[in-house]
């Protein structure tokens, strides 16, 4: 209806739907679209801006005062409408909320704090790898990412073994949240079924293994820096977070180096250049693709001026491989110089699992890479549906000794 | 353009000009400075770009956020009251000159 499509204001307007199954399963061309056409345009379908390009992607995330995240990180407008569900203790407050919730959880996932867990992800990875290069066929969303991203991370936030599969489906309904209420998201919340209480139950203190990530975030109960009440909800979002991200980030890697074996080649000759080499998986196939932001107040961006209280949507995808930023965008390229990508977002809302996933992708590339493992795409690949993260549901894969 | 000067812990120097805008952290990592790691790329979650920080440039930095006071608990080398993470400052007019001391060790 032509009297709902909010005018313009000063920025070209576009009637596409990001969240159509099409655009989901082949975002690239139209992100170029979309960058092309502004540096923020009006999405007539969702009443909001979207920034497609680099710049203002990095300048809304930096500057959280003018976006907030506590109106929600999805579509829907929590200053608007009641939320419909509970949201997110980290990722969408600001401060000072967020503040002392950020310290602490953020001290928990910090590199430091991790590394006594890199020597158990080597056993597993190499684990993983005999199988691999035994069975060689594979498909590697269920028998490499899932099985290796759900046996060392539940096992270091300290919960115990069995029904882990119960942690995709809650992760894919919470990401899924943060875009439309549109069928994709239907189909998850009927995925659900009684998942929601199962995962509480493991998030419970008597549930969790003394010493693991999830206890820490309790023993700091004690020492007053969260509630009580806040410390299962904390531990849940470690769950809901980083589990989906990290199995997607392992197989968009894993089809990133298959598809250009010579910087793969370049990893195996030289271990030390993985860190780097999956930060640039991180911009290229970034897993994490959709979110928004809320404007506290009246804001000029790149020309235009939004109103308060308006959604503004951001795709990390689009901004990783927009030209204004990288040459060659869409080349995988291990050597670029890749800092500055925003595939684990910026700021104080930066991915807060993003050391314990960089983690468990290092440590898996780099034994892949020391034992001089090749890995090919063996058969047609299929990208899941999925409202904002970008990842494989089928991978067939064939590894071999190099 | 503001100067910056890295002081490694062998006592060598090396100095720079960057930008406004520009942190300490990203400065150490245009000039290829060793002692400077930064694992996270300047999201306050890898405390692998501790520095030490005198006098008179200490008291002009912006005060300390509470993650970057957890994150210093966190470091490898010894944290003492000059220690700052360099990837929360930022260089300016008013940090023009700014000495910066590497610690031992990042990890």
């Amino acid at each position: 209806m032509a009297q709902d499509a909010a005018p313009p204001r000063g920025a070209p307007a576009s009637d596409i739907d990001p969240f159509s199954p099409q655009h989901i399963l082949n975002p690239y061309a139209w992100h170029h679209e979309m960058r092309e056409l502004g540096a923020l345009v009006w999405l007539t379908k969702y009443r909001c801006f979207f920034a497609p390009r680099y710049a203002e992607a990095f300048q809304i995330i930096a500057d959280y005062q003018s976006f907030s995240s506590a109106a929600g990180v999805g579509h829907t407008n929590f200053n608007k409408e009641k939320p419909w569900r509970q949201p997110s203790m980290l990722l969408e407050a600001d401060p000072p909320d967020h503040t002392p919730r950020r310290a602490i959880v953020g001290r928990i996932l910090s590199a430091p704090n991790l590394r006594v867990f890199r020597s158990g992800f080597e056993v597993e990875a190499n684990r993983l790898i005999d199988r691999l290069l035994q069975q060689r066929d594979v498909d590697a969303v269920p028998e490499v990412a899932q099985a290796y991203v759900l046996k060392v991370f539940p096992d270091a936030v300290g919960i115990a073994d069995g029904d882990r599969m119960n942690l995709l489906k809650y992760g894919t309904m919470v990401f899924n949240a943060f875009g439309p209420q549109n069928d994709i998201f239907d189909e998850s919340v009927r995925d659900l079924g009684e998942v929601g209480p199962w995962i509480m139950e493991r998030c419970q203190h008597r549930n969790l293994e003394p010493g693991k990530l999830g206890d820490q975030v309790y023993q700091a109960v004690s020492g007053g820096q969260i509630t009580a009440e806040e410390a299962p909800i904390l531990v849940r979002s470690f769950l809901s977070a980083g589990v989906d991200t990290t199995i997607d980030a392992v197989g968009n890697a894993l089809w990133s180096f298959a598809t250009n074996p010579a910087e793969w080649a370049k990893v195996k000759a030289n271990q030390g250049i993985v860190k780097q080499a999956f930060e640039e998986v991180l911009r290229y196939e970034s897993p994490f693709q959709t979110f928004f932001r809320t404007t506290t107040k009246d804001v000029e961006l790149a020309g235009v001026k939004i109103p308060g209280n308006e959604k503004v949507m951001l795709n990390i995808g689009s901004a990783n491989r927009d030209p204004r930023k990288w040459e060659r965008p869409d080349v995988f390229d291990v050597s670029r110089d890749v800092r500055g990508h925003v595939g684990l977002g910026y700021g104080i809302h930066a991915c807060i699992g993003q050391m314990i996933s960089r983690l468990e992708n290092e440590v898996l590339l780099t034994e892949l890479a020391r034992r001089k493992v090749d890995f090919e795409v063996t058969g047609p690949t299929e990208y899941k549906v999925h409202n904002t993260l970008r990842g494989f549901t089928k991978l067939p894969m064939r590894f071999k000794q190099g | 353009m503001p100067k910056v000067t890295f002081v490694a812990h062998d006592g060598s120097k090396t100095s720079v000009d960057e930008p406004d805008g520009v942190s300490v952290m990203q400065a150490a990592q245009n000039a290829g400075i060793g002692g400077i790691v930064a694992e996270c790329g300047g999201s306050m979650m890898c405390a692998t770009c501790h520095v030490y920080v005198a006098e008179p440039w200490l008291s002009k930095l912006p005060a300390m956020t509470a993650t970057e006071s957890e994150m210093l608990t966190m470091t490898v080398s010894e944290r003492r009251g000059t220690s700052r993470l360099s990837c929360q400052i930022v260089l300016g007019a008013a940090l023009d000159g700014i000495t910066v001391e590497l610690p031992e060790k990042q990890i």
